[in-house]
């Protein structure tokens, strides 16, 4: 496994996350620690051991194709933080 | 006092027309405004709405309508779908939104005749083991308030606790139903994954992530969990399997049935008087026929990383859609990306954001296999030691928690701390088996309770819920109240 250093500031910025300061740096002490935690996994032998992704023996599960009722409209959009004409508003993304 | 009733005593007196269903959500209500100062359990209630569903439930028993839980309220944890109602994940991220439809279980709580009520806190986004990390301020264990209920699903545990409601509804992660009800003194049920729909529960971690009840007595449980189970087209990982009696398998008799007691649980950091009375327990279930065995399950010691690579990874990719666009608050940005960012610093807890950014770490490009596809193969060495084990003995008992509720305050500073308390519960969710934690005696001074935990095969809560049981009617824990 890597080191446990972590470059939260540019982790922060992958995950789309305003950080200040004070938190920058307390998180990086913080994870650190709980990432020295962490190599102990590496003590184990997992070649030749396949992956779990979840607990279930199911692949490729579907549902019969058939048309249902979506959520209304208006319903959908109740909760937003600002919506227009039957839209959600965002900021300019292409000048 | 009919609040303090479990669900098998109010149905019955409900179906003999002794009580009224609004005379029992009343005392759930007076029993809000009596304690819930003190205990802070609950985020918010609707103490009108509960009324209507109640008089409803009332006119539908009149006729004779025949459900299982008609009349029975039953609080929510505030991770799950309820329309109409308030959703904030114990966050400030979700602002004022209101649900604009039911979860699966909420569904079927209403069909099943269930009061269906309030918003139990938690910590934010079920992480943490306290209900230390919600932004709508602590919640206090009812056997001490000093200290923790233990979480995340810690409103939904002391609730039940205090009587303030007749069950609850949880989630499970890593141990956020089992924990908790060990802590508080009641009976907190972890289904197997794929057991009951997550369709309309927040997700946490996807793969780790199962709804379950919380209750004053075992028969409660296996009831509850007869009405949440079931196969749900919404949830993909949602298993076609049939849904038994639950009810039906109480028999009280468990001769024969083999249990393992797992070596590594025996830790240095277990506390004395938790082994007392777990090594009680092992010798109650000798009495009533069992046979106890030790097992190994080796891999344990690795579960507790393992889990916080996997969990965080997960909820890092499920929490990147609080981002301000469609719903919950924002904070405005010059462009979608300042936008984001600004929304989520702003909208997320301390405990949400680290586990974002280590979630986002193990996630990233170089470090993708080293972490988190190795955490993967862990899981399934500690998944192959639970199905090896269970070649050989029924059910695994151990102790739910390495100490009763801790003081608030005390491991709120150190994450990692935090995150060991969890020891016992995590293995049952990377390994997706079921789990049930039951009142098993309680500490000196002060008195607190602790919990036991079995833990079953997969889709096999039948028989855990016969040995649960069987020791529950066998012992004096499971009868006594809190007092807040």
């Amino acid at each position: 496994m890597a080191s446990a250093e972590i470059d939260v500031k540019y982790v922060a910025h992958l995950a789309r996350l305003a950080l200040t300061p004070e938190e920058e740096k307390q998180l990086g002490t913080q994870l650190g620690s709980i990432l020295g935690y962490i190599e102990k996994l590496r003590e184990l032998d997992v070649s030749g051991v396949e992956p779990t992704a979840h607990a279930v023996p199911m692949v490729n599960v579907t549902r019969p194709d058939e048309i249902q009722a979506s959520l209304p409209h208006d319903a959908a959009l109740r909760n937003a933080p600002r919506q227009a004409g039957g839209l959600f508003i965002v900021p300019k993304i292409v000048e | 006092m009919l609040n303090q009733l479990t669900i098998s005593e109010l149905t019955s007196r409900l179906a003999r027309r002794e009580v009224s269903a609004r005379e029992v959500t009343q005392a759930c209500l007076d029993q809000i405004a009596r304690v819930d100062g003190k205990i802070h359990a609950f985020i918010s209630h609707d103490p009108a709405d509960a009324l209507a569903q109640a008089d409803a439930a009332d006119r539908e028993i009149v006729r004779g309508a025949k459900k299982p839980l008609l009349g029975v309220p039953i609080a929510i944890k505030d991770v799950l779908a309820v329309k109409n109602q308030p959703l904030n994940c114990a966050s400030k991220i979700l602002g004022n939104y209101i649900s604009p439809y039911d979860a699966t279980v909420i569904e079927k709580l209403k069909a099943a005749g269930a009061i269906v009520f309030g918003r139990l806190n938690m910590d934010e986004f079920a992480m943490g083991s306290s209900t230390e990390n919600s932004a709508f301020g602590l919640t206090r264990n009812p056997w001490d308030v000093t200290r923790i209920p233990g979480g995340s699903s810690g409103g939904s545990a002391a609730a039940v606790a205090a009587d303030e409601c007749l069950a609850s509804l949880g989630s499970d992660t890593g141990g956020s139903i089992r924990q908790p009800a060990a802590l508080c003194g009641c009976v907190g049920l972890k289904p197997t994954y794929g057991r009951v729909s997550r369709y309309g529960l927040v997700a946490f971690a996807s793969s780790l992530d199962q709804v379950g009840p919380f209750t004053k007595d075992v028969r409660d449980a296996a009831t509850l969990l007869g009405v949440l189970s079931g196969h749900d087209l919404r949830d993909s990982t949602s298993v076609p399997q049939p849904v038994p009696d639950y009810a039906a398998a109480l028999t009280g008799d468990i001769r024969g049935v083999k249990i393992g007691l797992p070596k590594e649980y025996m830790i240095g950091g277990l506390d004395p008087e938790v082994k007392a009375s777990v090594d009680a327990a092992v010798k109650k279930f000798t009495e009533l026929g069992a046979e106890v065995v030790e097992i190994s399950l080796p891999h344990t010691d690795y579960a507790v990383a393992t889990y916080y690579i996997i969990a965080t990874a997960e909820a890092s990719a499920n929490l990147a859609r609080f981002d301000g666009i469609r719903y919950g608050a924002r904070v405005d940005g010059s462009d979608p990306i300042e936008l984001y960012s600004r929304t989520r610093g702003a909208g997320f807890g301390p405990e949400v954001k680290r586990r974002i950014i280590l979630g986002t770490y193990v996630l990233s490009s170089g470090y993708h296999d080293a972490y988190y596809l190795h955490a993967q193969k862990v899981r399934t060495l500690i998944r192959n030691d639970f199905l090896r084990a269970f070649e050989t003995v029924d059910a695994i008992v151990t102790p739910t928690t390495p100490t009763a509720a801790f003081r608030a305050g005390e491991k709120s500073g150190d994450p990692l701390q935090m995150y060991l308390s969890d020891i016992f519960t995590i293995s049952c969710n990377l390994a997706g088996i079921c789990g049930v934690s039951v009142p098993c005696g309680f500490t000196n001074s002060p008195k607190l309770p602790i919990g036991l935990q079995l833990l079953g095969q997969p889709f096999g809560e039948e028989s855990l819920l016969r040995l649960a049981h069987a020791y529950e009617q066998a012992t004096p824990w499971h009868k006594e109240k809190a007092a807040p």
